[in-house]
C-alpha cells in the first residue's frame, strides 16, 4: 500500500502529527485524538454550524473536511479562544447576556461570532447588503444572516444577538 | 463511509488525467460520501496546486477555479462590475461552507434530489438503470423544464446561475488539452444519461472560469426559499439589465432550480431588447420562457412562481 501523507496540525498553538485513516474528519480528529471536546457534533453533515472552528482565520465546519487535508494549518478551537479563568470577550458577552440555554451550539456559535466579526470588519458583504459594493452595516439583520450558518434548537438568537452586538461594541471601543 | 486511498497533489500535472475523485473544499463530496452515495476508490487532494487567484485579463477577470466562494463574492472588482455573482454566491449556503467551497467545486455540486441522497431508492443519476422514484413521488423540489422520463433532478446551485446569466466560461484542462466551456453548455440536460451532471470528460480538471467585459446595467438575484436564510432555492432569477433611456438594451437571464441545469433561453433575452419594460411585456417573457413548463405535481407552483419572480426582477431592473 502506498504511504500515506501525514498531516501536521497546529491545534491552539500545539503541533500535532497526523498519520490515521484518511476518512476521520477534522471534527472527530479534534474531539477523540486531542480531547478538545469544546467542538460539538450536531448533524455531521454541514447543516448546524455546532462544529465551527476557525482555520488559518476562517470559520469551517470541521465535520466536513477532513483531518489529513490539514497539513501546516493553523487550527483554533473554542479551547483556543478563552478559558474560564479568562474568557474572550465574546464569551464574557455570552454569560452576561444568557446567550445560551442548554450550551450544545455555543462553542460553535462563539468561534463562528468570532470569526465573522472580522469578516465586518474586513467589508465583506452579505446577502443582505444592498449593495455588494458598499461597506456593510453593523446592523441587525446583516449579524443574523451572517450567522444563519448556527443554529440553535433552544431558540436563543435574540440573547445570542445581543451578546455579538456588544462584544463588537466593546472590541470597537477597545481599538 | 467507505474507505479510499488518500493522495496530495503537487501540481496541477498531478491531477489532469487521474483516475482518482479530486476533493478541494469537499462540502459536497464528503457529505455525499458519509451517505455513500459516492463511494470513490481514491482521493486526490487539489487544494495546494494553486490555482487560487483573481487575475484581470482586458476588462474581464480570470478567477481560478481553487479559489473560495468567500474570496470570490469580497473581491472588490466583482464587487463592483459583476455584483450578481457576489449576491448569487452570498445567497448560497452559510459562511462556514463558503469558505471552503471554491469556484470549481461549487460547478460541480451534486442534485438535492431526496431520492438520489437517500442511498437507496430507484434513481437513475446514482445508479443507471434502476427508475425514477421522484417521478409519482414528492418532487416539490423538482425540474419544470428540459426533465426527461429518466430523472427530473435540479441543478440546486446559485453561484453557476449567476455565471450562466454573465455568459461566463468555464477552462479545463484534460489530457487532450486545455478547452473553454461556455457556462450555458458546461451542465447537461439528463436525456437518457443523468448519471452525467455536466460536460466534463474522465480526467479533466476545471482550472478557472472567466467573466467577459462586465456590460453594466443593473443586477439582481432573486432567490425564493423556504426560509430567509440557509437554504436551497425553490426558483431563483439572475439578471442583469441595461436600460437606454426608457428601453431596455440589454438583458441576460438565468434560471435556478427549475431544470438539471441553470437554465437560459435566449429568445427570452432577445425578446426584452428593445422594448419598454411594462407589465405585459414581462408576461410576454415568461410567457416565453415557460411555454414547455411542465410540473409534476408537487411542484406545479414553480411554474407560477417564476413568472411572478421574473416579473419582480425586471420591474427592479428597469424601474418599471
Amino acid at each position: 500500500m502506498a504511504q500515506r501523507p501525514a498531516a501536521r496540525l497546529s491545534v491552539n498553538g500545539q503541533s500535532h502529527e497526523y498519520h490515521g485513516d484518511p476518512r476521520r474528519s477534522l471534527l472527530d480528529v479534534l474531539r477523540l485524538d486531542l480531547g478538545l471536546t469544546g467542538t460539538k457534533k450536531g448533524c455531521d453533515h454541514g447543516q448546524c454550524g455546532a462544529c465551527t472552528v476557525i482555520v488559518n482565520g476562517r470559520r469551517i465546519n470541521s465535520c466536513l473536511t477532513l483531518a489529513v487535508m490539514h497539513d501546516e494549518d493553523e487550527i483554533t478551537t473554542i479551547e483556543g479562544i478563552g478559558t474560564p479563568d479568562a474568557l474572550s470577550t465574546l464569551q464574557a458577552a455570552f454569560v452576561a447576556h444568557d446567550g445560551f440555554q442548554c450550551g450544545y451550539c455555543t462553542p460553535g456559535q462563539i468561534c463562528s461570532a468570532t470569526a465573522m466579526i472580522e469578516e465586518i470588519r474586513q467589508g465583506w458583504p452579505s446577502a443582505v447588503t444592498a449593495d455588494p459594493a458598499d461597506k456593510p452595516a453593523v446592523a441587525e439583520a446583516e449579524i443574523r444572516e451572517r450567522m444563519s450558518g448556527n443554529l440553535c434548537r433552544c431558540g436563543a438568537y435574540d440573547n445570542i444577538l445581543a451578546a455579538i452586538r456588544d462584544a463588537m461594541a466593546q472590541t470597537e471601543a477597545a481599538r | 463511509m467507505k474507505a479510499f486511498e488518500y493522495d496530495r497533489a503537487g501540481d496541477l500535472a498531478q491531477a489532469v488525467g487521474s483516475p482518482a475523485m479530486l476533493i478541494a473544499g469537499g462540502t459536497n463530496l464528503l457529505d455525499l460520501m458519509k451517505l455513500e452515495v459516492a463511494t470513490p476508490d481514491a482521493l486526490l487532494d487539489i487544494t495546494r496546486v494553486g490555482l487560487n487567484e483573481i487575475t484581470s485579463e482586458g476588462a474581464g477577470l480570470r478567477i481560478g477555479a481553487l479559489v473560495s466562494n468567500s474570496d470570490c463574492a469580497a473581491h472588490p472588482r466583482i464587487r463592483a462590475d459583476w455584483p450578481l455573482l457576489s449576491r448569487a454566491i452570498l445567497a448560497g449556503a452559510s459562511p462556514q461552507l463558503r469558505n471552503k467551497a471554491t469556484m470549481g467545486g461549487n460547478l460541480c455540486q451534486r442534485t438535492r434530489c431526496g431520492y438520489f441522497m437517500d442511498g437507496r431508492s430507484p434513481c437513475n443519476k446514482r445508479e443507471p438503470g434502476t427508475g425514477c422514484a421522484a417521478q409519482g413521488g414528492v418532487n416539490r423540489n423538482h425540474a419544470i423544464l428540459g426533465a426527461s422520463d429518466a430523472c427530473i433532478a435540479t441543478y440546486p446551485g446559485d453561484m453557476a446561475v449567476a455565471l450562466s446569466a454573465l455568459r461566463a466560461t468555464v477552462e479545463t484542462e484534460g489530457p487532450d488539452g486545455i478547452r473553454e466551456i461556455a457556462m450555458r453548455d458546461f451542465h447537461r440536460l439528463p436525456g437518457d444519461d443523468p448519471s452525467r451532471d455536466n460536460v466534463l470528460k474522465p480526467g479533466e480538471v476545471i482550472t478557472a472560469i472567466r467573466l467577459p467585459a462586465p456590460i453594466g446595467g443593473r443586477h439582481l438575484y432573486r432567490k425564493v426559499r423556504d426560509r430567509a436564510s440557509y437554504a436551497f432555492a425553490l426558483v431563483s432569477v439572475a439578471a442583469s439589465i441595461r436600460m437606454d433611456g426608457d428601453r431596455i438594451d440589454a438583458a441576460q437571464l438565468a434560471f435556478g432550480s427549475i431544470a438539471h441545469k441553470p437554465w437560459t433561453d435566449e429568445r427570452v433575452e432577445k425578446l426584452l431588447v428593445g422594448e419598454r419594460p411594462t407589465p405585459a411585456l414581462f408576461g410576454k417573457a415568461a410567457d416565453l420562457l415557460l411555454e414547455d413548463a411542465r410540473g409534476q405535481g408537487h411542484n406545479d407552483f414553480k411554474i407560477t412562481l417564476v413568472r411572478r419572480a421574473l416579473a419582480a426582477v425586471l420591474a427592479e431592473a428597469t424601474g418599471e
